[in-house]
């Protein structure tokens, strides 16, 4: 698929639809290549990339992956985390005993690694529906930590269990610097954006639709169920494993399984139902507003001075009531997600200039 | 009109949040003659009764600090970031404070999670910001060699083993009556809590006592299996190295197994009021390994309980925690900190310091008993020498039992057996230095 047929076509929900030859859409995707792949390297600065940027693209990137599995073949997971940790120590793994592998293929292995997790526990799908599928996705999760945990192999028998990151470099080029680790995130974010919507434009995207919206007519007008199931499964794995790569290593810089807790899973879970299911970029604005909120919050209170009426210990419990009521709000206020909000924001400054 | 209220409400959003972040690193130099303290606080999350007596502790001694001048005449800005006990957000918190705030500069962070202190190593080498942990921390950076930028002052979980494991033999009649114990380590299943396995092994090895390492998951509310394991295999003596909600529930599933109170030594983070009084009576005769003694007699808590606590002015919510485990621990946290910047006036000139200096005044640190005495907290606060060899101090603590109502000390200042770990210690952080291909550390003199 060329990149220019992509740009024509690309937007923001994901439902099979014929999207409008708007020549404004092209140029705003220049714009933002321009401003993600350009500009925000250079004038970002440390705290910028390290501590807002790098974390949100990660955990949006972690949210695609469950998006996959969730909106389009419409599967549960509550182990989002525990495919982020096989990714994570794969990584870990294969830099170390395999130093010959470039960073690009070890992470593409790790993802492998991590979708045949997500293949095994993936299996039971085949038998169990619905709500009922979250217990073993809730297997997963907490299997395989314990198994990270348990089996010091897995971290090289370093006693503290930490993983740090032993080199990050890519053909001499070393990316530990905020600014490198921003590109790797951002550009492997860039590229797994496009097979993310390559997937659900080929056959496959299409099967878990129909998967997703009544399983019994899918499998009557011949879609593969058990074949497409696994797949989802596989697929998600793969993108949650890379995003718990780069979360380990080009975000935090070590981890270790209680990184990968159940509260991550439920994280990359609200991800998805607040930047929108079936949607691809709604994962990122999801993940802004998980990952930031908390974060604006602790940052307002001292600058509206509100520090000198009320002590610490109440706003640090305020902050997350404010932030709870806030995704209830969201949720009440857009059920589908922000991705929906943005899409009809943009729909309506089109037409704007003619509305009155 | 759905729509309309929609963008509304987004622009509100978007325009708080850019007023938030616009404003987050701002350079305006309201706070230049001040000196900052960023405390990475935790008053949510399952370790927020840990955190808050503390931060109490560290607040209230900067308050009558800086009502009296502040630290000769430089006033402490205490900056709280809240982290909720997670590496994000201290990370976060980290990247907002690491070049000041609002023209007051970092000297010396302090940090206050274990966690965090182990994996900053890269990022305070980059910054070059010293790192101090108080009684905790990583242990290979007691090799200031290595570890230029980072402090884990006062104490380690080493030195605490085997401070544990002489008071086991004590108890027994001598160290070769340990042949043959059965000791186990119930740990929190973090960087933290499998700190000690290590050294275990190695007083295993020389004393010959069986060690069996029994790790909990975090936060650690759930211990029936790992009770009834020690209960099975018939364990003599349990070192508990737990943090937050671990403790109490550690203590409450032993007693309902039948394992006895008093045969359970608690780590330095387990042997606080918080920790035994949601036991119960399930809690006495439990003991602990302690450097923060509790109790407000010391001479500085006796000023403080007039100035700041007295007239209303504590960061306490519930003033009952004054004296606490934990608030002297903040307390300490405060002393230290407070010392270590009037080490730095006294070569660089009563101003607000710079990392480079912070760390200058931190490898010359000297809390000499006679200024611990000055200071008012005799008996609070074992003297601290600092080098740049040696970036620890002297570590020493007390055994204390809990009966129902106090914390009683048992013992006098412990100091253990730190020389039989110092190959290990140092040989660890030697491998750190290879793994990492660090240069050897230039000058090591003034």
């Amino acid at each position: 698929m060329s990149a220019s047929k992509l740009a024509g076509t690309a937007h923001l929900g994901g439902t099979v639809s014929q999207a409008p030859r708007l020549s404004g859409r092209r140029v705003a995707i220049l714009v933002a290549l321009i401003l993600i792949y350009g500009v925000i390297p250079i004038v970002g600065n440390d705290y910028w990339l390290n501590s807002l940027i790098i974390p949100t693209i990660v955990m949006g990137l972690a949210g695609l992956g469950l998006n996959l599995l969730m909106g389009y073949a419409g599967l549960i997971s509550l182990g989002s985390a525990a495919f982020m940790a096989t990714g994570a120590f794969a990584t870990f793994n294969l830099l170390l005993r395999l130093p010959i592998l470039p960073l690009p293929v070890v992470l593409i292995l790790a993802g492998l690694i991590a979708g045949l997790g997500g293949l095994i526990f993936g299996l039971p799908s085949l038998r169990i529906r619905g709500f009922y599928l979250s217990a073993p996705t809730l297997a997963a999760q907490f299997f395989l930590t314990w198994l990270f945990q348990t089996y010091h192999w897995f971290s090289n028998n370093s006693m503290s269990l930490v993983i740090s990151a032993p080199r990050l470099e890519f053909f001499g080029y070393d990316l530990s610097s905020s600014r490198g680790r921003y590109l790797l995130v951002a550009l492997t974010a860039g590229l797994l954006l496009l097979l993310a919507f390559a997937i659900i434009k080929s056959r496959i995207g299409r099967d878990w639709m129909a998967i997703r919206d009544m399983e019994v007519a899918a499998s009557v007008t011949g879609v593969p169920i058990a074949r497409r199931k696994l797949q989802a499964y596989v697929v998600s794995s793969f993108f949650l494993g890379v995003a718990g790569a780069l979360w380990a290593f080009a975000y935090l810089g070590t981890a270790d399984s209680n990184t990968f807790s159940l509260d991550k899973s439920f994280q990359v879970l609200f991800i998805v139902l607040i930047g929108g299911s079936a949607s691809l970029l709604g994962n990122f604005v999801g993940a802004a507003f998980i990952v930031l909120t908390p974060i604006v919050l602790d940052i307002l209170v001292p600058v509206l001075g509100l520090d000198t009426y009320i002590d610490q210990g109440s706003i640090a419990n305020i902050e997350p009531i404010i932030f709870g009521a806030l995704i209830i709000f969201l949720l009440i206020k857009e059920p589908d997600g922000l991705a929906s909000l943005f899409s009809r924001t943009i729909r309506a400054l089109s037409i704007w200039p003619l509305r009155r | 009109m759905r729509i309309k209220r929609s963008l509304q409400t987004l622009a509100g959003v978007l325009a708080a949040a850019s007023v938030g972040l616009s404003l987050a690193p701002a350079h305006a130099a309201d706070h230049a003659n001040e000196q900052l303290y960023p405390l990475f606080s935790y008053r949510t999350g399952p370790y927020a009764p840990a955190g808050i007596p503390q931060w109490g502790g560290i607040r209230d001694y900067f308050n009558y600090i800086n009502s009296h001048g502040g630290i000769d005449g430089v006033k402490v800005l205490v900056q709280e970031c809240e982290t909720a006990y997670t590496l994000e957000r201290a990370f976060e918190c980290y990247e907002r404070y690491k070049h000041g705030y609002q023209g007051a500069q970092v000297a010396a962070l302090f940090d206050t999670s274990s966690g965090f202190d182990a994996t900053i190593s890269d990022e305070a080498r980059a910054d070059k910001l010293p790192v101090v942990s108080v009684a905790g921390g990583r242990e290979d950076a007691v090799d200031g060699a290595v570890f230029p930028y980072q402090f884990p002052v006062l104490f380690d979980y080493w030195t605490e083993s085997s401070i544990v494991i002489n008071y086991i033999a004590k108890q027994l009649g001598g160290l070769d009556k340990l042949k043959g114990q059965k000791i186990a380590t119930v740990y929190h299943d973090s960087g933290y809590g499998r700190d000690t396995i290590e050294p275990l092994a190695i007083l295993a090895k020389k004393y010959g006592f069986i060690d069996i390492e029994i790790p909990v998951p975090d936060p650690g509310e759930q211990q029936q299996a790992q009770w009834q394991q020690i209960k099975q295999q018939g364990v003599n003596w349990v070192f508990l190295r737990a943090w937050g909600v671990m403790t109490p529930v550690a203590i409450k599933t032993a007693a309902r197994v039948g394992f006895p109170s008093d045969h359970i030594i608690g780590d330095i983070w387990s042997g606080s009021e918080e920790d035994v009084k949601p036991a119960g009576s399930a809690a006495i005769g439990y003991k602990a390994v302690t450097v923060f003694p509790s109790g407000s007699n010391f001479a500085i808590s006796q000023t403080l309980k007039k100035e700041i606590i007295d007239p209303g002015k504590s960061d306490l919510r519930d003033t009952s925690k004054f004296g606490s485990v934990y608030y002297n621990a903040g307390l300490v946290s405060a002393i230290i900190y407070s010392e270590v910047i009037h080490t730095g006036h006294e070569k660089f000139g009563n101003r607000p310091l710079t990392p480079a200096e912070g760390q200058w005044a931190l490898e010359h640190l000297n809390i000499t008993p006679e200024r611990v005495a000055a200071l008012g907290a005799t008996g609070l606060l074992s003297p601290l020498k600092l080098t740049p060899e040696d970036h620890e101090g002297e570590p020493s603590a007390k055994i204390q039992q809990w009966d129902g109502h106090h914390w009683n000390v048992l013992t006098g200042w412990l100091n253990g057996d730190r020389a039989l770990f110092h190959d290990a210690i140092f040989a660890k952080a030697a491998a750190y230095a290879k793994q990492k291909n660090l240069p050897p550390r230039p000058t090591l003199t003034n």
